[in-house]
C-alpha cells in the first residue's frame, strides 16, 4: 500500500483513477490515467508513476514502458511555458525548419530541452490542421501563424515580459 | 433587419498573429451599440483555411475573409448598420452551400460534392437538434426499424464503398469478415489518429460534424452485433475531443447510445480513447493495443482485427471519413452512392489541399477528378505564379506526381500507378523552389522518428535511408548512393511487418522515379538546384547594394572576406565556412546565399 504521504500527496490522483478504473481490464485507462497526471503535476515523475502503479496495480516496469514510448509523455520537468514549432509537411515546405533555426539561437536550446530559466522548453510537432497559415509555431495555445523568421525575437520578447509581470 | 454573424470556430481559424475572431467581434459591437443588430452563431471550419480568420453574414451569405480588427469594425459600421456590404473585404474565393450564398465566383466550390463534409460548416457542432433538423439519426431509425444486420453489410457492400483511412479496404467487406465469430463480444472503433504531417481532413470532419460518426459507428455496431465502440482520436485535437463528448453525451441523454436504442433491444455504447503522439498507432493493430493500455507495436496479421482484435474479440476499425459516409449511404441508398465516383472508387474523398498552393484548405470532391482539377480550379494554381513541381499524396507512405500526371484522376488504382497512393487524404502541392531530395529527407526523417523499432528492416532500415539523404544533401553523396537507395528501400518495404515500414521508402523511390536529375546534381555537380540545401549553397555579396561598411568583414571568423571601406566587399568562397554571421550583420541586407 502506498505511504502516507504519497496518499495526501496525489489524493486527487488517486480519486481519478477510481472514477475510469475498469476492474475488467486494469490497463486500458492507463493512458488516460498519465495525461491526467502529466496535466496535474505538469509531468511524470517516479513518484507519480509509482504511484499509479500501486493504485492499478499495473507493475511500474510497465508503465513507464508505455510513458517512453509515447512522444507525449515527460520525464522530465517542462519550462513555464512550451514553444512548438511545426514540423509537419505544409509548415515545412513553407519555411518551418527556418523558425525552428531562429529559436534555436535565440533560446540556445534544441528541440526537447528546457531554457535555464525554466521559462521555455523547445519541442516540434506535427500539422496542428492551420497548414493555411504555414509555417506556424505555438506558445502554449496560442497559434502564431505565417511566423517570419525575424518575428521570432518579438514573439518571445512578449512572453518573457509576461513572465517577468507574474 | 435583424442580421446574423457566422463565425467560425475551426481551430485553425485564427488571424496570423493567433487571435481569435469572436471576442474581438463582441468587443466591436460592443463599443458601437451594435449588439442588437446582429445574432452571433459559430460554425466550423468551411475549410477555406486560406481566407482565415473569416465570416459570413446572414441573409445576404456575404463572405468576408482575411479579417482583423480594423476590417471588422469596417464591416460593423457599413454592412451591419450601413446595410451596405464592403465590396473590398470579400473573400477572394467566395464558396457555395445550401446555406451560404456567395457573391462572385464560386471555383472552389464549383467541381465539389459534400457527402462526407454535407453538414460542415452548416450545422452548429455543439447542437444536436441541428444535426437532428438535418435529417440526423434517420438511417439509424430506418436500419433499425426496417433491417436485418445482413441486409445492412449487404447494403454497404453495394454502395461499394472502400476505406477512407489509406488502404482502400472495401468495407461491406470488412464489416462480413467482422461477423459470425462465435464470440460473446465484439467492438468497433473509429480511427481518428491521422497521424499524416500536414493532413487534418478527420480533425475537420469531427470537428464540424461529430454527430455522423457516432450514427455511422452505431449502425456498424448494430450490424456486427457489438455492444461498445470506441473513438481513438489524437491528444492533439482538443477541440475535436470536446466536440465528440459532446456528442455523446447528447447522444446518450436521448436514448441514441446506450440501453434499448429507438425502444429495441439493440444496446449500444461508445467512448473516446486518447493517443498520446506516436504516428504508429494509427496502424490498426497499434492502435488496438493502444486502447488496451499498452505500447503501441504493430503484430503480424493475420489474425485480423475482424477476426481477433481487442482483446482477442473481434473488432471492425473503420477511419473517420468511413464512418461519416454511412449514415448517407443509409438516407440515399446504395444506388446513389455507387453512382458516384469511378468503376473501382465509389462516392467522394476529402482532400486536405497545402503547401505552395493559392487556396489552402479541405475539398472533396467525387472520385474521378484529376488532380489538376483539383489543383488549378479549386486550389486556384501555384502561389505567386510560380511553376508546378509535384503534388505529394499519402504523406509519408506516398510519393510525389509530377506534372506529367497531373491529368491522373484520383481513384485507389490510378494514383497508384502515378507512383504514388490515396492515402488518408494529404495533398501538398509543391513548386519549383522545393527541393526533392529534401522533401525525401523530410519523409524519412518523420518515419525514421515514428519508427517503433519492433522489426528490423524499418528500425535499421529507415535509418540508413536516413544516413545517404542527409549524406547527398550535404554534397557527400557519391554516384553508388542512388543504386543503394533504390536497393535498400525495396528490401525494407518487402521485409517490414507492418505498413509504416513497408511504405517508409516510398517518397525516396518516387522522387528517384520522376525527379532523379535533382539527386544527380546533389551527387555530381554539388548543386542544389532549387536553391535549399544549404550546405550546397554558397555566401555572395551583391555589389549593388553593398555600403562598404565593412561589418561583415569584421564578423567573418575565417576572415575570407576582403575589401575596403565604403567599396564593395567580396566573399572568398573557397575559404567560406558558411556560418552565415555575415548575413546576419550586414545592415543592408547585401548579403544572399545561392
Ligand atoms: C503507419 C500507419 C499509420 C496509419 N494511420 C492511420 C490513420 O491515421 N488513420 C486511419 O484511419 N488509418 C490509418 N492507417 C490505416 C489503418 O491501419 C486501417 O487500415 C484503417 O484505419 C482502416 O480503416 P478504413 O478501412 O476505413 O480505411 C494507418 C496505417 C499504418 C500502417
Ligand atoms: S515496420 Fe516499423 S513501425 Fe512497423 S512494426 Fe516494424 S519497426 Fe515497427
Ligand atoms: S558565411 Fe561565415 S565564413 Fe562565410 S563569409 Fe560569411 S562570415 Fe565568413
Ligand atoms: S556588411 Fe553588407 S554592406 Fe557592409 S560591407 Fe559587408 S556586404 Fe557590404
Ligand atoms: S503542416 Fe503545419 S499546420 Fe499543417
Amino acid at each position: 500500500m502506498a505511504c502516507s504521504c504519497c496518499e495526501n500527496q496525489f489524493d486527487d490522483l488517486t480519486q481519478y483513477i477510481s472514477g475510469v478504473f475498469d476492474p475488467e481490464h486494469p490497463q486500458s485507462s492507463l493512458i488516460s490515467i498519465l495525461h491526467h497526471a502529466q496535466e496535474r503535476y505538469g509531468y511524470l515523475s517516479k513518484d507519480v508513476i509509482e504511484h499509479i502503479a500501486q493504485v492499478t496495480e499495473v507493475p511500474a516496469a510497465e508503465i513507464y514502458g508505455v510513458v517512453t514510448f509515447y512522444s507525449l509523455f515527460k520525464t522530465k520537468p517542462q519550462g513555464k511555458h512550451r514553444i512548438s514549432v511545426c514540423m509537419g509537411t505544409a509548415c515545412y515546405i513553407r519555411g518551418g525548419a527556418k523558425i525552428l533555426e531562429a529559436l534555436e539561437d535565440m533560446l540556445d536550446i534544441k528541440p526537447g530541452e528546457t531554457t535555464e530559466d525554466m521559462l521555455f522548453t523547445l519541442s516540434e510537432t506535427r500539422c496542428i490542421g492551420a497548414c493555411g497559415l504555414a509555417p506556424i509555431m505555438t506558445v502554449d495555445d496560442k497559434v502564431y501563424g505565417r511566423v517570419e523568421p525575424e518575428q521570432v525575437k518579438g514573439i518571445i520578447a512578449e512572453w518573457r515580459e509576461k513572465a517577468e509581470k507574474v | 433587419m435583424k442580421r446574423k454573424i457566422i463565425v467560425c470556430s475551426g481551430s485553425a481559424c485564427i488571424d496570423p498573429g493567433g487571435k481569435r475572431l469572436e471576442p474581438e467581434l463582441r468587443r466591436i459591437l460592443g463599443d458601437k451599440n451594435a449588439f442588437d443588430l446582429v445574432e452571433i452563431e459559430e460554425a466550423v471550419c468551411y475549410g477555406h483555411c486560406g481566407s482565415c480568420p473569416m465570416i459570413v453574414v446572414e441573409p445576404e451569405g456575404t463572405f468576408y475573409g482575411e479579417l482583423n480588427s480594423e476590417k471588422l469594425a469596417r464591416i460593423i459600421d457599413e454592412h451591419i448598420i450601413g446595410g451596405q456590404p464592403v465590396e473590398a473585404l470579400l473573400a477572394t474565393q467566395p464558396m457555395d452551400t445550401s446555406r451560404i450564398r456567395m457573391l462572385g465566383s464560386a471555383d472552389f466550390f464549383g467541381k465539389q460534392l459534400r457527402i462526407t463534409l454535407r453538414n460542415c460548416g452548416i450545422i452548429d457542432p455543439e447542437s444536436f437538434d441541428d444535426y437532428l433538423q438535418m435529417r440526423g439519426y434517420e438511417a439509424l431509425a430506418k436500419v433499425l426499424e426496417q433491417m436485418t444486420p445482413e441486409q445492412v453489410i449487404s447494403e454497404v457492400e453495394k454502395s461499394g464503398m472502400r476505406g477512407r483511412g489509406g488502404g482502400g479496404y472495401p468495407t461491406g467487406l470488412k464489416w462480413r469478415q467482422s461477423t459470425g465469430h462465435d464470440e460473446e463480444k465484439s467492438f468497433v472503433i473509429c480511427n481518428a489518429d491521422e497521424g499524416d504531417p500536414g493532413a487534418f481532413m478527420d480533425r475537420s470532419a469531427i470537428e464540424g460534424d461529430p454527430f455522423c460518426i457516432l450514427e455511422g459507428m452505431t449502425i456498424g455496431g448494430y450490424a456486427i452485433g457489438a455492444t461498445q465502440g470506441y473513438v481513438y482520436v489524437r491528444a492533439e485535437y482538443p477541440l475535436a475531443i470536446k466536440r465528440l463528448r459532446y456528442a455523446i453525451d447528447e447522444a446518450r441523454k436521448r436514448g441514441l447510445l446506450g440501453k434499448s436504442i429507438f425502444g429495441t433491444n439493440f444496446n449500444f455504447d461508445i467512448d473516446i480513447r486518447l493517443g498520446a503522439g506516436a504516428f504508429v498507432c494509427g496502424e490498426e493493430t497499434a492502435l488496438i493495443a493502444s486502447i488496451e493500455g499498452r505500447r503501441g507495436m504493430p503484430r503480424p496479421r493475420p489474425p485480423y482485427p475482424a477476426q481477433s482484435g481487442l482483446w482477442g474479440y473481434p473488432t471492425l476499425i473503420n477511419n473517420v471519413e468511413t464512418w461519416a459516409n454511412v449514415p448517407a449511404i443509409f438516407l440515399n441508398g446504395a444506388d446513389w452512392f455507387a453512382g458516384i465516383g469511378t468503376e473501382k472508387s465509389k462516392g467522394t474523398k476529402v482532400f486536405a489541399l497545402a503547401g505552395k498552393i493559392k487556396n489552402t484548405g479541405l475539398v472533396e470532391v467525387p472520385m474521378g477528378t484529376t488532380l489538376r482539377e483539383i489543383i488549378y480550379d479549386i486550389g486556384g494554381g501555384i502561389k505567386n505564379d510560380k511553376k508546378f513541381k509535384a503534388v505529394q499524396t499519402g504523406g509519408p507512405s506516398g510519393g510525389c506526381i509530377p506534372e506529367q500526371f497531373l491529368d491522373t484522376p484520383v481513384d485507389y488504382e490510378s494514383l497508384m500507378k502515378a507512383g504514388s497512393i490515396m492515402g488518408s487524404g494529404g495533398m501538398i502541392v509543391m513548386d519549383e523552389d522545393t527541393c526533392m531530395v529534401d522533401v525525401a529527407k523530410f519523409f524519412l526523417t518523420f518515419t525514421q522518428d515514428e519508427s517503433c523499432g519492433k522489426c528490423t528492416p524499418c528500425r535499421e532500415g529507415t535509418k540508413r535511408l536516413l544516413e545517404i539523404l542527409t549524406r547527398i544533401t550535404e554534397g557527400k553523396g557519391v554516384p553508388e548512393d542512388l543504386q543503394k537507395l533504390e536497393h535498400l528501400g525495396k528490401t525494407v518495404k518487402r521485409a517490414s511487418l507492418c505498413g509504416l515500414g513497408q511504405s517508409a521508402p516510398n517518397p525516396i523511390l518516387s522522387t528517384l522515379q520522376n525527379f532523379r536529375e535533382e539527386y544527380e546534381a546533389h551527387i555530381n555537380e554539388k548543386r542544389c538546384p532549387a536553391g535549399v540545401c544549404s550546405a550546397l549553397l554558397n555566401y555572395y555579396v551583391d555589389p549593388d547594394k553593398c555600403v562598404g561598411c565593412t561589418l561583415c568583414a569584421k564578423v567573418c571568423p575565417v576572415k575570407c572576406i576582403s575589401g575596403e571601406p565604403k567599396k564593395t566587399h567580396v566573399i572568398d568562397t573557397s575559404i567560406c565556412i558558411k556560418c552565415g554571421e555575415c548575413k546576419k550583420k550586414c545592415p543592408v541586407k547585401a548579403i544572399y546565399r545561392k
